[in-house]
């Protein structure tokens, strides 16, 4: 269970978003959705302190945070039960591919190394880049890239993975596999919160939908009913606009 | 003419004086490299006052000569440190060119350390690492290929800065040559020797450090 109470966050005088509340449970997967700029990114970097929230708790399993009281130990802790895929994928560049996935299970979790090796073998063959153990990172396609930042966030075994725009610096030859990764999570049932501009995974994979929007939730709801009866005249303005160009059905 | 037959004889005269000058450089890197690491990690997080401190210890050390420095140690603070008096000269060479080349490298550290993208940095807090570890184990090793070539020339530049060690009174190399050649007043002969074995000296070291960035770069082969 993943909850959100009351997070604010500001950017000097600019309030970037104030009282979110957002609540998952287990296997649950949660897309949000929103025009640039509103504090997507934001409140998922807020969620594992990444940026430092200016008020609200945050709960991840039986950790509850109080994020204006937060030791450096319930940040750690934190951190440890959320894992973090990146726009532009944040490999570490000096380590291969196995390397990058092992490192957190060595160096965090502290597990003997042939174990780590043995359980990055295994995520490397889920992320279909068994061939790729040895490669570092310049020597990977986008895709490639990004599916192994997608393993290292697996290897984390975090009770939510964190997407922020998996798939915004790809070229669009590579989003498709990167997508792809991402619902073979989704059957898993793996926890998840996506931000993302790809409404068509939205709608085949979120349990919930989330239009943000000016610095706040607009709505909430099952992608059937937010992408065919959105509630808000923002949410559909905004649907309009990114869905008639595609071809999709608009509201 | 130059005297050929007297340079072949004391070749190995000079040469057994080698080993002490590349000791002394050795230590001094040594000593510099773990220096200027924290001294540019300590620019780097910023760390209240001390970072101030750093930020004088490299002004001072980069703003006045290295010949100055060694000076400074070995006959001017024992004026007032008395249980430096015993201080070596050797001592006092790998003490100044620690201090002095240390000020050179971690600014050179630093802007490596600078240089690494921030999603790096990003992506190992995001999975629970620790500042220390995320410094050790992502930022380092890819500042230090970053800084090698620089750091080299330094090491470079500190085998010859050895030679001021002769000022303070120590045979090294210089010092071995100088006495050489103030005996069979064959100044030429000597002193031209003698920059050859330099010569030679950094030449190999060059070789390996080609040999070095070719290693470091090889994650990096697209």
């Amino acid at each position: 269970m993943i909850s959100l109470q009351g997070i604010t966050k500001h950017f000097g005088a600019h309030t970037v978003f104030k009282d979110i509340d957002l609540s998952l449970s287990q296997g649950e997967i949660i897309v949000i959705i929103g025009p640039s700029g509103t504090g997507k990114s934001t409140l998922l970097r807020c969620i594992n302190f990444l940026e430092k929230p200016d008020a609200g708790r945050l709960q991840v399993g039986d950790l509850k945070v109080d994020t204006q009281r937060a030791s450096r130990a319930d940040i750690l802790a934190l951190r440890r039960r959320t894992a973090f895929v990146f726009q532009n994928y944040g490999l570490f560049a000096n380590k291969t591919a196995l390397d990058n996935i092992s490192e957190g299970m060595i160096v965090v979790d502290k597990l003997p190394k042939a174990k780590a090796h043995a359980r990055a073998r295994e995520i490397l063959e889920r992320i279909g880049l068994a061939d790729k153990a040895d490669a570092y990172p310049a020597s990977l396609s986008g895709g490639q890239q990004q599916r192994v930042g997608i393993g290292r966030a697996m290897a984390a075994n975090a009770d939510v993975i964190l997407f922020d725009e998996p798939t915004s610096s790809l070229d669009p030859q590579w989003v498709e596999e990167v997508l792809g990764l991402m619902k073979q999570l989704a059957v898993e049932r793996q926890t998840m919160i996506v931000v993302t501009h790809e409404m068509q995974f939205a709608r085949e994979v979120a349990d919930q939908v989330v239009f943000m929007d000016e610095g706040g939730i607009v709505e909430q709801a099952p992608p059937e009913e937010l992408f065919t009866a959105p509630k808000d005249e923002r949410t559909r303005h905004f649907l309009r606009k990114i869905l008639a160009p595609t071809g999709q059905a608009v509201p | 003419m130059l005297n050929l037959e007297y340079m072949w004889g004391l070749l190995p005269v000079l040469l057994s004086y080698l080993p002490l000058t590349l000791q002394m450089a050795t230590i001094a890197m040594v000593f510099a490299l773990i220096l200027a690491c924290l001294l540019a990690v300590v620019r780097v997080s910023r760390v209240p006052v001390l970072n101030g401190l750093s930020l004088l210890f490299i002004s001072f050390f980069r703003g006045t000569p290295l010949l100055v420095q060694l000076f400074l140690f070995y006959y001017g603070l024992p004026q007032v440190i008395s249980s430096l008096i015993a201080i070596t000269g050797v001592t006092a060479a790998v003490l100044g060119l620690t201090l002095h080349f240390s000020a050179y490298m971690a600014e050179s550290i630093r802007a490596a350390i600078v240089g690494i993208d921030r999603s790096q940095t990003e992506a190992a807090l995001s999975i629970g690492m620790t500042q220390s570890q995320l410094m050790r184990r992502i930022i380092l090793p890819q500042a230090t290929r970053v800084a090698t070539p620089t750091l080299m020339n330094y090491f470079i530049d500190m085998i010859k800065a050895t030679s001021l060690a002769f000022t303070l009174g120590v045979t090294e190399l210089m010092g071995a040559t100088q006495k050489e050649a103030a005996g069979s007043f064959l100044y030429l002969e000597a002193f031209l020797l003698v920059a050859l074995i330099y010569w030679v000296i950094v030449e190999m070291l060059s070789w390996g450090q080609r040999r070095l960035e070719i290693y470091l770069n090889k994650a990096y082969q697209r």
